[in-house]
This record gives structure tokens, C-alpha cells and sequence, in this order.
């Protein structure tokens, strides 16, 4: 269970999150452009501090501002896919995919994600070399070999063209079953949560407007006019 | 050859006092340029003009301002001298100090735009990945700004080559010491039928320039390249 109760000042709005997100299967956060979808994923990694409130993982603090706890980014455990796939140009794929890895890597999981996402072939090119969607799946493995407790993906699809959109989808729907890793999906594509997700959170202004299985929430009536 | 043994020491005394101040000076100019790039603090602006003092002042100010303080009557000096062991006056660590002053804000203003220029979500991202600050350092902002460290160290290089007014202040012109190529084409000036031998400075300083320059070209083509592969 991912508990969020923060609140956070930013220029255009007030950003406020106060929901437990059950750590299982694909969460879709889906909002127009704005929203406060980054800041959230962004809250939730370690990269921005709230101005209030606490993160709770599985029972485990992230930040809690009475208490005065954060824990800084790197000791989170938890991956981040962002829309660009930042891959560090100065290193082969092979070496962008190791780089989260400390020392003990098991071998099995190293050749699982390579197969499942199908880079092996690139293995020893640079990032510069790559196609956009080759260039996501790399990010995508080198998040996993982290070995997150979940896994953050902002908007990772939207720099790519219409065909890798899909094959990437199909590879995304894959991991969260085979690693059985929950992931927290951000997107403004509502058919992207038509096909992956098993809940979503929509979220408007930086306020959360409704949460709730898939089916249900798509039901909403504040989502007519995205179809 | 055609220069003599005096020119021969002098160019080894040029490049020994260069080189030193450079090395001592870069990992401290490296800090300065990340934490101007990267942090944000009360009294940042204060800093930023301490470090850029030097390219503004007068170099004869300076020299001065360092032979009242790491003299060996000066404040830091002589604290140095009694517990350390440490002498800058009148020796060539004096000298390399002294160019290392006056071409510290050259090195830290290269290497500050090269770290500014690297996206800084690659940074966060290492980090989300569970690299400290300081892996983040070394292992990323580094070598993303290599050109520049590249850039400053040449530009240092040449600046420390020279460096006249703040060396012939603090630790005055002493032959085998502290006389490098500037100072000892001054010296060749003074004397009667001294031209000749500043003429063969001048072109010296002309080649070490145009060397440093040459290598700093080669080295980044190469880092570019390996980035291109």
C-alpha cells in the first residue's frame, strides 16, 4: 500500500494528494497537461519535497515533514521511467542498464528483463545510436534492474510514434505481471488506460478528483469529453 | 639547440610552476564550479564575486595582498610556516600560487558553464537509480562536462605561463626560482644586448601557447568522438 497525504505550493496551484494507492498491478494517473501528474510522481521519488504532509510505502516512512524524516531519492527503491528516456550518453546500453546495480546482480533476472524487453542486440551501442523506442526500453530495464519496490513511469510513451506506442504498451502490461512489480502509470491518454491499467486516479488542478477500479472510474461522467 | 642553458631553465621553471599550480588548483576550482552551477545558499552572490575577483583586480594587488597574507610575516603565512612547514615566499611554490590565484575565476567560469549546460534531469535520474550526490558527481556531471574541465585547465594553463605582475610582486624575480618566461624576457629587456634573447622567449611563448592549444583540441575531438560512437 502506497499512502500519500501530502500538500505542496507550486507557481500555479496548490498541489494536495491525500489517498492510499494499493502497491499491486498498473495504476493509471491520468489528468490534462498541468495537473500536477509530474509533481506527483516526483513527490513520490524523492526528487521534490512537500511542503506538508507524509509518503508511507508498505508501512515504510518516505518522507514524513512532523517527524522530520526524508529519505533522500537513492534510498527509495523506487524506479522512474520519465517521458524522455535519459539515457547517460557517455555510456554503452549495457552500462546504462547496470548502473542501479549494486555489486550482486543475478544473472537470471539480468537476461529476463533483456529478453522480455528484447534489447540484447543493442547491448554495445551508445544511447545516440538508439531509436526513441529503443532508447524506452532500455530506460524501462534499467529502472527494473534497481530492483524498485515500484515503479514510476511519467508519461513514457509520448515521445514516441503511434506503432512503438503499442509495442511498448504490450511490453509494459508484460513486466508488471512477470516481476510482479506494481507500477504507478502517468499519463493523459485515456487509451493507454483503457489497455493497461487495473485502477486509475484522475487528477485535476493538483487536486485528486476520483479514484477507483478502471471500469468504474471510465463510467465517470468528467471523462466524456476525453473520448 | 637554440636556446641556451638559462632559457632551458626557465622554460622547465615556466612549465613546473604552471603545472603545479593547475593540478593544486583544479579539483578546488572543479568544487567552485559545481557548487555555483548546482546550489543554491544564502550569500551565493558573496562567493561568486570572491571568485571572480581575481579577473577584475590588478594583478599587482593581488601579489601585494598575498605577500601581506602567505608572506612569511603574513597572517596564513607564517601560521603555515611555524606548524606546517610550509614556505610561499620568495621559493617557486610561491609562484605557483600566485598564478594559481590569478587564473582560478578563467578555470572555474569554463568549467561552471559546462556543468550548467548538462541536463540536469540526467542527474536526477541517476539518482532515482541510487546514486549519491557524490556518485552522481563522479560518475555523471564530470565527465558530461569534460570539454569545459578541458577548456579551463588550458585556459589556466596559459594564464599561469603568463602571469607577471602578481609573481614579481610576491615572490619577486629570482634567477632558477621564481624567473619565469615573462619575467625573464622583462630581465632580458633591462640589460644591454639582452633583445635577442627576448626575442627567442617571445617565440617560445608563442610555441608552449600554441601547444597547449593544439593538445586541448586533440583531446576534445577524441571525447567527442567517443561520445559519437
Amino acid at each position: 500500500m502506497l499512502t500519500i497525504d501530502i500538500t505542496k505550493k507550486l507557481s500555479s496551484f496548490y498541489f494536495k494528494f491525500n489517498q492510499s494507492i494499493e502497491c499491486q498491478g498498473i495504476t493509471a494517473i491520468l489528468g490534462v497537461s498541468g495537473s500536477g501528474k509530474s509533481t506527483l510522481i516526483n513527490l513520490i521519488n524523492g526528487l521534490i519535497r512537500p511542503d506538508s504532509g507524509k509518503i508511507l510505502i508498505n508501512g515504510t516512512t518516505l518522507i514524513d515533514c512532523e517527524k522530520n524524516i526524508f529519505i533522500p531519492p537513492e534510498q527509495r527503491h523506487i524506479g522512474t521511467v520519465f517521458q524522455d528516456a535519459l539515457l547517460f550518453p557517455h555510456y554503452k546500453v549495457v552500462n546504462n542498464l547496470l548502473y542501479g546495480c549494486h555489486g550482486s546482480i543475478q544473472r537470471n533476472r539480468l537476461t529476463d528483463i533483456i529478453d522480455l524487453l528484447n534489447i540484447g542486440h543493442l547491448l554495445n551501442r551508445y544511447p545516440t545510436k538508439l531509436s526513441g523506442g529503443e532508447r524506452q526500453r532500455v530506460a524501462i530495464g534499467r529502472a527494473l534492474l534497481t530492483n524498485p519496490r515500484l515503479l514510476l513511469m511519467d508519461e513514457p510513451l509520448s515521445a514516441l510514434d503511434m506503432p512503438r506506442k503499442k509495442e511498448l504498451l504490450a511490453y509494459i502490461k508484460n513486466l508488471a505481471k512477470e516481476f510482479s512489480i506494481p507500477v504507478i502509470y502517468v499519463t493523459h491518454n485515456i487509451n493507454e488506460v483503457k489497455q493497461i491499467a487495473d485502477r486509475v486516479a484522475i487528477l485535476e488542478q493538483g487536486q485528486l478528483y476520483a479514484y477507483g477500479d478502471r471500469d468504474e472510474i471510465l463510467q465517470n461522467s468528467y471523462l466524456q469529453e476525453w473520448l | 639547440m637554440l636556446l641556451t642553458e638559462l632559457e632551458w631553465q626557465t622554460l622547465l621553471l615556466s612549465l613546473k610552476i604552471a603545472g603545479a599550480a593547475i593540478l593544486f588548483s583544479l579539483p578546488i576550482g572543479i568544487l567552485a564550479a559545481w557548487v555555483l552551477a548546482r546550489c543554491h545558499f544564502w550569500g551565493k552572490s558573496i562567493f561568486d564575486v570572491i571568485v571572480h575577483l581575481p579577473l577584475v583586480l590588478p594583478p599587482v594587488v593581488l601579489g601585494y595582498l598575498l605577500l601581506s597574507t602567505m608572506g612569511k610575516r603574513g597572517i596564513l603565512g607564517a601560521w603555515l610556516y611555524n606548524y606546517v612547514g610550509i614556505s610561499f615566499s620568495f621559493n617557486w611554490q610561491g609562484a605557483a600560487l600566485a598564478s594559481a590565484v590569478v587564473a582560478f575565476p578563467l578555470m572555474v567560469r569554463s568549467i561552471r558553464l559546462a556543468i550548467e549546460s548538462i541536463d540536469t534531469r540526467l542527474e536526477h535520474v541517476a539518482r532515482t537509480l541510487g546514486a549519491s550526490r557524490w556518485r552522481v558527481f563522479i560518475t555523471i556531471t564530470i565527465p558530461l562536462s569534460f570539454t569545459g574541465i578541458l577548456m579551463g585547465v588550458v585556459l589556466g594553463f596559459a594564464r599561469c605561463l603568463g602571469e607577471f605582475g602578481a609573481t614579481i610582486t610576491f615572490v619577486s624575480n629570482i634567477q632558477g626560482e621564481t624567473r619565469t618566461l615573462p619575467l625573464a624576457m622583462y630581465t632580458s629587456l633591462q640589460i644591454p644586448d639582452g633583445e635577442a634573447s627576448a626575442m627567442r622567449l617571445c617565440i617560445l611563448s608563442i610555441l608552449l601557447s600554441l601547444i597547449a592549444l593544439f593538445i586541448s583540441e586533440m583531446l576534445n575531438r577524441l571525447h567527442k568522438k567517443r561520445l559519437a560512437e
